[in-house]
């Protein structure tokens, strides 16, 4: 049986660590936006040289693990003098890796206007920021917000590794729990309560989001 | 001043991979990550072809059961997925499974989630009009399923599992949480071990890991996206 009054106890545990969770990922996903819009665009105006240090850069973090880029900033970076506390770290290695998450999203979808949409908008005189303003963003918008949902429920969720480098996180107060009182049903049954509050909504409003703004695209769907 | 002192501190702790059997042993933990990814690769692409197939079946109750699955494996981050079948199981039903099982278990299920959510979505892509062509020259259902079907298919699968599968090798690094010996742990084994006689060895170890990693989830990312690159153009 599951013992309530030992869940009554923990729940503030699971609530702070869950306040920690949130503020780190909300920062990540925001960092994470700035870095993708701009690589995004660096990429879509395919600047040189820059546009192959952004490249390589997002190959570099799509194909790395969270927990192996988070080991490397918090164990082997403070080897050569450069020491970041657990918050530090989880936020920076969040940024790296949702970063080329957001811009490929963007990119991608900042692609799917095609030329003859901006080459229109130059034949009725419109000016550079007015085609982007009025032509290329409300389209390019409505196609990235999916995949830009998409990416904040994996952020999110990839924040559960944050645990690995100290830091007080959901899985880490679950961890705690279970070897110290050996109450793993209810210190489980709260984690994976705990998840499910958390990322619910943003399945929800992702559908929402998405049934919306599918509204917007002209021609498709 | 400062940087000839960082080079040496660098340079220092990459030797650290030719003591002993160090770098051979870090090789052999990545054909463990190899194996466990693989095995479970294997098992979701398979399973998750019937997971597909199951949920574009037109009935509700079935409907809803598969959305409750998908929905749960989706929303989940995989690492609670592993807690929940390492630590939960044991301790509700009584019968312990060893590690690697546990990851085993879990990334299939998770696989077989996440492929079947693909394999419906390239399914319900194919018009409507492609199976009435079928029917107007006169093919049986089967004939339609397996020369219309799933050629287009399949098509559009490929590129898309295998960047899925770029993602199971990846998540293979959270076996380490639940005491699997695969590269991430032989590395922090090294750590330990060299800790009085190289005390830099994480940076070499851990960078080595990351470009383990790297080398091999790059090439499949790369053949994922000229494969659907070539397709679009093809397309169009």
């Amino acid at each position: 049986m599951l013992d309530l009054a030992f869940i009554r106890k923990v729940i503030p545990l699971y609530v702070h660590a869950a306040g920690l969770t949130i503020s780190i990922g909300v920062t990540g996903i925001l960092l994470a936006f700035a870095v993708g819009i701009i690589c995004a665009l660096v990429r879509y105006k395919k600047i040189p040289v820059l546009n192959q240090i952004v490249s390589f850069y997002i190959e570099l973090s799509r194909n790395t693990p969270l927990l192996i880029q988070l080991f490397f900033l918090y164990f082997a970076l403070p080897k050569i003098g450069i020491r970041m506390s657990s918050e530090q770290c989880g936020i920076i290695g969040l940024t790296f890796l949702g970063g080329s998450y957001m811009a490929e999203t963007l990119r991608s979808s900042l692609e799917t206007v095609s030329p003859v949409q901006i080459e229109s908008g130059e034949c009725i005189g419109l000016r550079r920021n007015q085609i982007i303003r009025y032509v290329v963003l409300p389209q390019a918008c409505t196609v990235a917000v999916p995949g830009l949902c998409a990416n904040i429920m994996f952020m999110i969720k990839e924040t559960s590794v944050f645990s690995a480098v100290a830091l007080a996180d959901l899985m880490y107060v679950a961890k705690d729990l279970i070897g110290l009182y050996y109450k793993t049903d209810e210190a489980l049954l709260l984690l994976v309560v705990s998840y499910f509050i958390l990322l619910l909504p943003v399945t929800l409003l992702s559908a929402w989001a998405e049934r919306r703004f599918r509204y917007g695209q002209f021609g498709t769907v | 001043m400062v940087s000839s002192a960082l080079s040496d501190a660098v340079a220092g702790a990459f030797r650290v991979l030719f003591l002993g059997r160090n770098f051979v042993r870090l090789l052999e933990g990545l054909l463990v990550t190899i194996r466990i990814a693989a095995v479970s690769v294997a098992l979701s692409l398979v399973s998750g072809v019937f997971f597909g197939m199951l949920m574009t079946v037109k009935n509700k109750p079935l409907h809803v059961m598969c959305k409750i699955y998908l929905e749960f494996m989706r929303i989940m981050p995989q690492l609670v997925l592993l807690f929940l079948a390492y630590f939960g199981l044991t301790r509700t039903f009584g019968f312990h499974i060893s590690g690697e099982t546990s990851v085993l278990l879990v990334f299939t299920l998770w696989g077989t989630a996440e492929m079947g959510d693909l394999v419906r979505g390239a399914l319900e892509s194919i018009p409507q009009h492609q199976y009435e062509s079928g029917r107007a020259l006169g093919l049986t259902e089967r004939q339609i399923f397996f020369f219309i079907v799933i050629p287009q298919t399949v098509r559009r699968l490929v590129p898309l599992s295998m960047n899925l599968i770029t993602r199971m090798i990846k998540t293979t690094s959270l076996a380490v949480f639940v005491g699997v010996v695969e590269v991430v742990k032989v590395g922090q084994q090294i750590i330990e071990a060299s800790r009085l006689t190289v005390p830099t060895a994480s940076i070499a170890i851990y960078a080595v890991i990351f470009f383990m990693y790297f080398l091999v989830c790059w090439p499949l990312s790369m053949a994922a996206g000229y494969i659907e690159k070539r397709q679009k153009a093809q397309e169009a």
